[in-house]
């Protein structure tokens, strides 16, 4: 009996106590410390559902929605669980090609990995997703998310409301703790941009344990960590449908943009920016295509004009200039000037006056005399009160900021710019060091450094209206359940313009600008009858690329003269003087909200006269026209591939191919005879010939 | 035998015991596996079409079978040891004849009614037996050479014929038989050169080669630096370095290499790397340098052991809780219920249910080891000690792939894993043990 071995039995037992020891270390490994199996396997075995909430309505002042929800539907792919799908069916009827799939597909891997579901195409469109739906059984990893889209029943206001769309990769680093997620929408611009904490409510998730087949097995935890969806908040802004709807209508075909407050409040009643788009086109399943389209348009149908680009005021900008004159007492109400057709007090005949003679206050505004002004200007900057023209400068600059210039007013809306009011050091630094009061006269008549939006235009005529005060112009009024983010808070606060001007100087601008509409530049066509309005014409000499180009027609008014209801700004670019365009325009504008139509077979002939007027300046109708004939070709190019494919597809349409093949040579020999394509076959031949002029370049 | 009569006397209750908690764990692990919410799992446990229906029908006849050999005269083990050997090792042929093709190995005899019968299995029993047997003759002087060459014989046989079926986890099984001879008095040295063989075959896999040469040569010069006084008084120390240094660098060199293209099968070799966190490249291999027609695309398979490891972590400390176990319920696991049954346990108990589990297989590891150490007759203790290396290397093997620390070969769970013919073999292997423990005051031998 080997009893000597028994030592070994111990050995041995070490030996297995060993194993279970590194069995133990690896299980606590996987169990207690790594996180990753934990993780794989929710994601393995929880399917998480989000639920988007509705987003918050917009309505105007009225309690008309200017937009709504409706439910579309989004394809979206888990990629890692897509084998067996029946690819060329699903680009068949998407009517996508294989490469393009292949593409989106590495796309999505590389943006969100392939283990989690992406968005493969967004807004089917109805008929899309019935054709989808039907076929569903066939893309395992595919499935047709509902998602809540906007749509616009007025068709206005896309300026305005903004539009919504995916986030990216930015904006996900940008708002981390926010909880968005790849995939999620957000405000892009507008009030949805704005207002989007209110506006998106808050997600609801919900949890569904799934098996190898992801099929759904029931909820995770009976729902114990599923969280409900809050749907956003509604927002009641100062909007007006009907006054929207006839603002974008007048400005048809024009680029320019139109700003109506109430006075009394600093609501916003309308903002027009043209040209602009139907906020409808956003939505929908063709969204990228027409966001493209629109992005490439010379016309900057995006660009938010009243709040985005700045003017120079001209014209208008003299109630400024007169209000502060007359409060620093360089004139009064009873002060004549003469304008023997220039301004003779800087000896180079700058600025022109339209009109010669002898103007008082009253007239000079109702005229808008130019000398007049610039004399006042210049009395001002001379004035040896203030020690020198700096200090005068600095004056007058307190004062016009006190009027909102030259900062940003703090509108709800995104991406406003500040203006510009040129300060002392400007013009040194501009003029080596020197500062000349004749350097800047023409700032007087709004026309030199002196640059505003056209929202601070509406401003300084509620102001104006107001006798002196202001709030700060908003659009949204009130948010449904309280303003929780302070988000209005700004909108409550009177501001004061400075408190040295007296109330007998906004009478005298009034009056002025009184007589501007009875009987001054925007006499006739601007009257309303019936209704005092005071307003205030400009016409402003503009440059592009030091090519001078036809005047900008601008306009600010408001009314009634007592107890004020509507200021308006309006500005067309390249339309002519103030008196032609903007004028009319903002006196339709007027009459339309004060009396919730326009009366009269006269004035509606103006109204569709001036709807139907086309001011796009010639240089975007250039561009236009160089888009449009490139994207001809583009088209042409691609209609032909696809005659080619069919060509080989079929065989019926065999006969037909030699025909095709031969024009290009018949073409070639005579390629003048027709150089405008009318029918769909030229047109291709035209694109055919390009290409093949192409061919002989590269190989010459 | 005093007590003739009683059949009771001198039974290892404990065992028993630990036997019959392991069944019942097992099927309860079986049941998590395969229940579905909506069922009425009690008319599904009587009605004979569900896994764990079938495992408690499984658990019956065991309970038959063992209590016949408990019945049975231990003697019977002895006398017909050898001839069960030989009864076993001419199933493992008739196989090659008569076997029926399931799940890629020929390895399988239908027996009718759908049963069928796995001989590599039963050779386990057969084969262990037959090594006490050898072992405890009296003529066996097992510190000779030619003892121990017949012993490996004996085992390797069987394993050989198992792995000609290409059931490469029931082949490895058979050298578990080298913990029980190594007891016998197998000199240490055979473990240290298998032992040191497996690190030399993981390091070749790990380490690019050159750098494991060198590494060799170099420690090779140590040794000679280190041991130059003995060396330089006896050249045999010298010859013997170099000889130990020139078949390790030919082992990492060409013998791996060879094994892993040329002895294994493509998936084989692909697990084995796996499970070290390599690539294998299996157009290398010689199965798949045959039909080059064929050109099959091999992909790595990790997909069983990568949601083996995703469901275990998956419980936690505490685990999802009984039928709660995500992973379980989702179907991720493939061959859940059978070699990969722990994950039903990790994904429900968490880490205290798989402590729970080891701590009950240690336990009985123990105990048998103990019983064999009591025994007087060196047949029991050489059976004994078969039996708990057999045991051993299943759980050991078993849990160490669904952890992900060892090549995935199907191997069962002992008493666990849902199949009537692993769970008969290691009844049977367990209470022929219990029968002579019984018995162990009568033999002298």
């Amino acid at each position: 009996m080997p009893a000597f071995n028994q030592s070994r039995s111990r050995i041995i037992q070490i030996i297995f106590l060993a194993v279970f020891i590194i069995i133990t270390a690896q299980l606590v490994h996987l169990q207690v410390f790594s996180s990753k199996y934990k993780m794989a396997a929710e994601s393995n075995a929880i399917f998480r559902k989000v639920i988007y909430p509705d987003r918050g309505i917009i309505f105007d002042r009225k309690r008309k929605a200017l937009l709504q929800n409706n439910i579309t539907f989004d394809l979206v792919v888990t990629p890692s669980e897509t084998k067996g799908t029946d690819t060329a069916t699903l680009c068949n009827l998407l009517g996508i090609d294989t490469t393009e799939y292949r593409k989106r597909m590495k796309e999505i891997i590389f943006k969100n990995t392939a283990v989690r579901p992406s968005t493969f195409e967004a807004l089917l469109s109805d008929e899309m997703y019935a054709k989808l739906n039907e076929n569903m059984y066939k893309f395992p990893g595919f499935i047709l998310n509902e998602r809540k889209a906007r749509t616009y029943p007025y068709n206005i206001g896309a300026n305005i409301l903004g539009y919504i769309g995916e986030v990216d990769t930015t904006f996900l680093r940008k708002h981390k703790d926010e909880g968005y997620e790849m995939n999620d929408y957000t405000g892009m611009s507008g009030l949805e941009r704005t207002y989007e904490k209110v506006l998106m409510g808050e997600r609801g998730v919900k949890r569904y344990i799934k098996d190898n087949k992801s099929r759904i097995q029931g909820s995770y935890e009976n729902g114990m960590y599923d969280t409900s969806a809050v749907a956003g908040r509604n927002l009641y802004t100062s909007i007006d449908v009907d006054l929207q709807a006839l603002g974008e209508r007048l400005m048809k075909n024009k680029v320019g943009a139109i700003v109506a407050i109430n006075p009394k409040t600093g609501g916003i009643l309308c903002m027009i920016s043209a040209p602009t788009y139907n906020p409808n086109y956003l939505t929908g399943s063709e969204r990228r295509k027409h966001f493209a389209e629109l992005l490439l348009d010379p016309r900057l149908p995006f660009n938010n004009r009243p709040l985005g680009n700045m003017y120079s005021p001209g014209s208008t900008f003299k109630t400024v200039s007169g209000i502060i004159g007359l409060t620093e007492g360089v004139i009064d109400e009873k002060t004549t000037i003469t304008c023997p057709g220039y301004f003779t007090g800087c000896g180079n005949g700058k600025p022109k006056c339209l009109d010669k003679g002898t103007f008082n206050f009253t007239n000079a505004v109702a005229h808008s005399d130019n000398t007049y002004f610039s004399t006042v200007f210049k009395r001002l900057l001379e004035q040896p009160r203030y020690g020198g023209a700096d200090s005068a400068l600095t004056v007058f600059n307190t004062y016009a900021s006190s009027f909102g210039l030259g900062s940003k007013l703090g509108v709800d809306l995104p991406s406003e710019k500040k203006g510009n009011l040129p300060t002392s050091a400007y013009y040194r630094k501009k003029n080596g060091g020197k500062f000349y009061a004749c350097n800047l006269i023409s700032n007087a008549i709004g026309q030199g450094e002196v640059q505003t939006t056209l929202i601070q235009l509406a401003n300084v005529m509620t102001i104006i209206a107001n006798k002196g005060w202001y709030y700060t112009p908003h659009v949204v009024d009130s948010i449904e359940g309280g303003d929780e983010y302070n988000m209005l808070k700004a909108y409550k606060i009177k501001h004061h313009t400075d408190n040295r001007i007296p109330d007998s100087v906004y009478t005298a601008v009034q009056d002025g600008m009184q007589a501007v509409v009875d009987y001054g530049t925007a006499a006739g066509r601007s009257k309303i009858a019936g209704i005092v309005m005071c307003g205030k014409t400009g016409t402003v000499e503009n440059y592009d690329h030091g090519i001078k180009q036809q005047d900008h027609s601008f306009f600010g008014a408001f009314a009634p003269r007592d107890n004020p209801k509507i200021a308006i700004a309006v500005m067309c670019e390249n339309a002519g003087q103030g008196a032609w365009f903007a004028a009319p325009i903002a006196s339709l504008m007027v009459e339309k909200y004060l009396r919730d139509s326009i009366t009269g077979p006269e004035r509606n002939a103006q109204l569709i006269q001036l709807e139907n007027t086309n001011l796009i300046p010639q240089r975007m109708r250039l561009e236009m026209a160089k888009r449009d004939s490139l994207k001809q070709i583009r088209e042409s190019k691609k209609l032909q591939e696809k005659m080619n494919k069919e060509n080989i597809d079929s065989i019926d349409e065999e006969e037909i191919s030699p025909e095709i093949k031969n024009i290009p040579n018949k073409e070639k020999n005579n390629p003048t005879k027709d150089s405008s394509p009318k029918k769909k076959t030229n047109t291709i031949v035209a694109a055919f010939l390009n290409n093949e002029k192409k061919k002989k370049h590269y190989i010459a | 035998m005093s007590n003739k009569n009683n059949v009771s006397h001198g039974v290892d209750w404990l065992l028993i015991l630990l036997y019959a908690m392991l069944l019942c764990t097992g099927l309860l692990c079986v049941f998590m596996v395969e229940y579905k919410p909506d069922t009425d799992w009690i008319a599904s446990f009587l009605g004979g079409k569900t896994n764990y229906s079938k495992q408690l029908i499984f658990i019956g006849i065991c309970t038959i079978v063992a209590t016949f050999i408990l019945l049975a005269d231990s003697k019977l083990f002895t006398a017909f040891a050898n001839l069960m050997y030989a009864f076993g090792i001419v199933l493992m042929l008739a196989t090659f004849v008569i076997g029926r093709n399931v799940n890629g190995s020929k390895s399988w005899i239908p027996l009718g009614g759908g049963f069928n019968i796995q001989p590599a299995e039963l050779c386990k029993i057969f084969t262990a037996l037959a090594l006490a047997k050898f072992l405890s003759r009296q003529e066996t002087d097992f510190t000779k050479f030619k003892s121990q060459l017949i012993a490996f014989g004996i085992v390797l046989f069987p394993a050989l014929l198992s792995r000609l079926q290409h059931e490469t986890g029931l082949a490895l099984v058979y050298l578990s038989f080298f913990i029980a001879m190594y007891r016998e008095g197998l000199p240490g040295i055979y473990l240290i050169i298998g032992f040191a063989f497996g690190v030399l075959v993981v390091a070749t896999l790990l380490v690019d080669p050159n750098i494991l040469a060198i590494t060799l040569t170099l420690i090779a010069a140590l040794a000679i630096y280190l041991l130059r006084r003995q060396i330089k008084r006896n050249k045999a120390g010298l010859y013997v370095i170099v000889a130990v240094w020139a078949v390790c660098v030919g082992i990492q060199r060409f013998a791996v290499p060879y094994i892993f293209n040329n002895v294994f099968e493509c998936y084989q070799s692909q697990r084995i790397y796996m499970s070290f966190g390599k690539d294998y490249d299996c157009s290398q291999n010689h199965a798949v340098k045959k039909d080059k027609g064929n050109n099959k695309v091999y992909k790595p398979d990790d997909y069983n052991v990568r949601q083996s490891k995703i469901a275990i972590g998956s419980g936690g400390i505490l685990g999802n809780g009984f039928l709660k176990g995500t992973q379980t319920r989702g179907k991720f696991v493939p061959a859940q219920s059978t070699d990969f049954i722990f994950t039903s346990l990790g994904d429900a108990f968490g880490l205290v249910g798989c402590l729970f589990l080891l701590l009950l297989y240690l336990f009985m590891l123990f105990r048998i080891i103990r019983v064999a150490e009591r025994q007087r007759s060196r047949f029991s203790r050489v059976y004994a000690y078969s039996v708990v290396s057999i045991l051993f290397y299943h759980i050991a093997v078993n849990i160490l792939m669904t952890i992900g620390l060892f090549p995935s070969i199907g191997i069962a769970l002992p008493l666990i894993s849902y199949g009537g013919s692993s769970l008969l073999t290691f009844t049977t292997l367990i209470f022929i043990l219990i029968r002579l423990d019984a018995d162990r005051q009568m033999v002298l031998r």
